[in-house]
C-alpha cells in the first residue's frame, strides 16, 4: 500500500528486531507516518488539516475524560456540577474552557479539511472511500458535539435538545414515538441526559476508529496534492518524516497558539449566555440557536415556512437539512471531471468561492430571527447550494475546458520556481 | 468423519445437507440476536414512572376573561386561557378552508364551556413554547399564540395559520371535574 520506492523498515537494535517478530508497530509506523511513506512533495499548509483535526480529538478525549471524572449527569445536579467544575475543582475551569472551545477548533479544522478537500478535488477517484469515511465523521461529529452540548443541562442545552430531538417528530406516522423513544419521556428530562452523557462518551472513540479507517483508506493511493496529478516516480515524493512532521509539527503550533488564545483570552466568544441559566422547561429563551458550527444547516431547516406539495413545512425543512449534508455523500459521482484541483479548472474555481460565499451567507442566516429579509435569504441560499451540487457541479464538469497541466508534480514545482517562469503553468 | 459421498448426499438438486445446516445454523444465531436487541432498544422507551406521571388538576376559577395561565402535564407546558367573546367570534368567522388543519374552535373546546381553550403549550413545529400566555408576551399576528424559534403564529383557536408548524397545537385529553376543576390526562 506504498509506493515500491518506499525505504524498507530494517530494524537494527535486536530489541527492535525481536519487537518486529513479535508485534511490528514500530514498522507500523515506520511505514505509515515516517521514512517509509513517501508523500508528494508539494503538499501547501491546507494539507495540515486533517493532522490538526486528529490532535483536535486527542484534546477533546482528554479532556472530557477528566471532566466526567467531576460531572453528573442528572438533571437536578448537571448544572451546579458544571459550575462545580468552574469554581471548586482544580483548574477545572481551564479543562472546560479547553474542552468547550476544543470542539469549536475541532469543527474550524475539519470545515478548513473539508474547504481543502472540495478545492482540490480530494473526493476523487481513486480517494472517494476517504471522502465518504469523512463524511460519516463529519456526522458523527455533529452528533457527539450536539450530545456534548446538552450535558450542562443550560436552557440552550435544554432547549437545543428539544428542538433537536424534535426533528425526528416530523416522520410521517412512527414520528412522535421515535422522538419519545430518543428521549425516554415526553420531554428531554433524566432519562435523555442521562442517555446523550453515555452516547457523548462513546462516539469519540467511535470517531477514532472511523478515522483509523480514514487513514487506512487514504495510504492505499496517498495524499493528493495542490496539483491533483497523481504520483508518478520518485522525484514526486519525500518521505512523511522529516519532512511532513515538520511541517505539520509548525502548523500544530500555530493551532495551539489560536486555541489557547481563545481559550484564555475569550473562552465564551463562541458560546451562548443563555446556557449559563439553568433548564426550565416551562420557558424557551427569547432567541434561540444552535452552535455556531450547526448554522448553515439550520438556517436551510429554517428557509421552509410552508406547505410544498403534499409535504408539509416542518417535513420539508428537516428533510432539506439532513439531504444538504447526504448530499456530500454523492459528490465523488455528480462531479465527473477527471481533472481534480481547481488552479486548472477556471469554470469550477468560480462556482467553488460562489459556494463558500453561499455557505457562509447561510451561517449569518441561522443566527437571525425568522424573520424578513432573513427567511427570504435562507431560501435563496438554501436553493443556491442544492442547485450547486445538483446542477451546477454536473454542467460544469461536462462542459468545462480545463488549463494545461503539467506532466508531472515535479515538473509543477520546477516550473514555479524556475528563475523565468514563463513557460511553465500558471499558479494559482 | 462423514465420507464424500454422505456429504455430497443429495447434491443432485444442487442442495447439500450442509447448506441445510449452515442455514439453519444461522437463522436459529438471527432470531436469537433479534430477541436480545429488542430489550436493548425498548429499554429507550419512557419508563413506568416517567408515564405515570400522567394527570394533573387544574383549577381555574381565578383565570379571568382574557387572561391564560402555564401550568404543566407530564413534564410539558399547557396553557389554559380564557376566551373573550371576540376571541371566540373571530375563531369562529375563519372559513376552514382557510386552515392548514381545519378543525372548529367547537371541536377543539367543551360543550359549554367554549370560552376555555385548553392546549399544550409546545409548538407542533419543532417543540418551542410559544409566547402569548403571559401578560404582555406577542401573540402574534392572529391574536393568539406566537412562537419565536421559528415563527409559527397560532390564532385565537390556537390553530395554525402562518410559519413552519404542521398541526394546530394539540389539545390534551381532559375533563372539568367540577365547574372550577379540570383534570387534564
Amino acid at each position: 500500500m506504498s509506493f515500491p520506492w518506499a525505504k524498507p523498515y530494517e530494524p537494527k537494535h535486536p530489541l527492535m528486531k525481536w519487537m518486529d517478530e513479535k508485534l511490528p508497530i514500530p514498522r507500523l509506523v515506520y511505514n505509515a507516518t515516517g521514512p517509509g511513506y513517501p508523500v508528494p512533495r508539494n503538499l501547501n499548509y491546507f494539507w495540515n488539516f486533517g493532522v490538526l483535526a486528529g490532535a483536535a480529538l486527542m484534546i477533546q478525549i482528554i479532556t472530557g475524560i477528566v471532566l466526567a471524572m467531576h460531572y453528573a449527569a442528572n438533571v437536578g445536579v448537571a448544572f451546579n456540577s458544571v459550575e462545580h467544575i468552574m469554581r471548586d475543582v482544580n483548574a477545572g475551569w481551564f479543562i472546560r474552557y479547553a474542552h468547550m472551545n476544543g470542539a469549536s477548533m475541532f469543527f474550524i479544522v475539519v470545515y478548513l479539511h473539508i474547504f481543502r478537500g472540495l478545492y482540490y478535488g480530494s473526493y476523487k477517484a481513486p480517494r472517494e472511500m476517504v471522502w465518504l469515511l469523512g463524511v460519516v465523521i463529519f456526522l458523527l461529529m455533529m452528533a457527539t458535539a450536539f450530545m456534548g452540548y446538552v450535558l450542562p443541562w443550560g436552557q440552550m442545552s435544554f432547549w437545543g435538545a428539544q428542538v433537536i430531538t424534535g426533528f425526528f417528530s416530523a416522520i410521517p406516522l412512527v414520528g412522535e414515538p421515535v422522538r419519545q423513544w430518543l428521549l425516554g419521556g415526553f420531554v428531554p428530562d433524566n432519562a435523555t441526559l442521562n442517555r446523550f452523557f453515555s452516547l457523548h462518551y462513546l462516539l469519540p472513540f467511535v470517531i477514532l476508529g472511523v478515522i483509523i479507517l480514514h487513514i487506512w483508506a487514504l495510504h492505499i493511493p496517498g495524499s493528493n496534492n495542490p496539483t491533483g496529478i497523481e504520483v508518478k516516480d520518485e522525484q514526486d515524493t519525500v518521505p512523511f518524516h522529516p519532512y511532513y512532521t515538520a511541517k505539520d509539527g509548525f502548523g500544530l503550533g500555530v493551532f495551539l497558539l489560536v486555541f489557547v488564545a481563545l481559550t484564555f483570552f475569550s473562552p465564551n466568544m463562541l458560546g451562548h449566555a443563555d446556557n449559563y441559566i439553568p433548564a426550565n422547561s416551562l420557558s424557551t429563551p427569547a432567541h434561540i440557536v444552535p452552535e455556531w458550527y450547526f448554522l448553515p444547516f439550520y438556517a436551510i431547516l429554517k428557509a421552509f415556512t410552508f406547505n410544498f406539495l403534499w409535504i408539509d413545512a416542518k417535513l420539508w425543512g428537516v428533510i432539506a437539512m439532513f439531504a444538504s449534508i447526504a448530499l456530500l455523500f454523492f459528490l465523488p459521482w455528480l462531479d465527473s471531471s477527471p481533472v481534480k484541483s481547481s488552479t486548472y479548472r477556471p469554470l469550477y474555481r468560480i462556482f467553488f468561492w460562489v459556494l463558500v460565499a453561499d455557505v457562509l451567507l447561510l451561517g449569518w442566516c441561522g443566527m437571525q430571527p425568522a424573520e424578513q429579509p432573513w427567511v427570504i435569504l435562507s431560501q435563496l441560499g438554501a436553493i443556491y447550494y442544492f442547485a450547486h451540487f445538483l446542477v451546477i457541479l454536473p454542467i460544469v464538469s461536462r462542459i468545462e475546458r480545463p488549463l494545461p497541466m503539467p506532466n508531472s508534480i515535479t515538473e509543477a514545482v520546477l516550473a514555479k520556481h524556475a528563475p523565468d517562469a514563463a513557460s511553465g503553468p500558471a499558479a494559482a | 468423519m462423514a465420507s464424500e459421498s454422505e456429504l455430497n448426499a443429495g447434491i443432485e438438486d444442487g442442495v447439500r445437507r450442509r447448506d441445510f445446516i449452515n442455514i439453519a445454523a444461522v437463522s436459529f444465531a438471527g432470531v436469537g440476536a433479534v430477541a436480545v436487541v429488542l430489550p436493548l432498544v425498548n429499554q429507550m422507551n419512557p419508563s413506568a414512572d416517567v408515564l405515570a406521571l400522567s394527570t394533573t388538576e387544574i383549577d381555574v376559577s381565578a383565570i379571568q376573561p382574557g387572561q391564560a395561565i402555564k401550568t404543566s402535564w407530564r413534564k410539558q407546558p399547557v396553557f389554559v386561557r380564557n376566551l373573550v367573546e371576540k376571541e371566540i367570534a373571530e375563531a369562529k368567522a375563519v372559513p376552514l378552508s382557510d386552515l392548514r388543519d381545519p378543525q372548529t374552535i367547537d371541536e377543539r373546546t367543551k360543550p359549554g364551556k367554549e370560552n376555555w381553550l385548553i392546549t399544550l403549550g409546545v409548538c407542533t413545529h419543532l417543540g418551542c413554547v410559544p409566547l402569548g400566555a403571559a401578560e404582555g408576551e406577542n401573540k402574534g399576528d392572529f391574536g393568539g399564540y406566537f412562537c419565536p424559534c421559528h415563527g409559527s403564529h397560532y390564532d385565537t383557536a390556537a390553530r395554525i395559520r402562518k410559519g413552519p408548524a404542521p398541526t394546530n397545537l394539540v389539545v390534551p385529553p381532559y375533563e372539568f371535574t367540577s365547574d372550577t376543576v379540570v383534570t387534564i390526562g
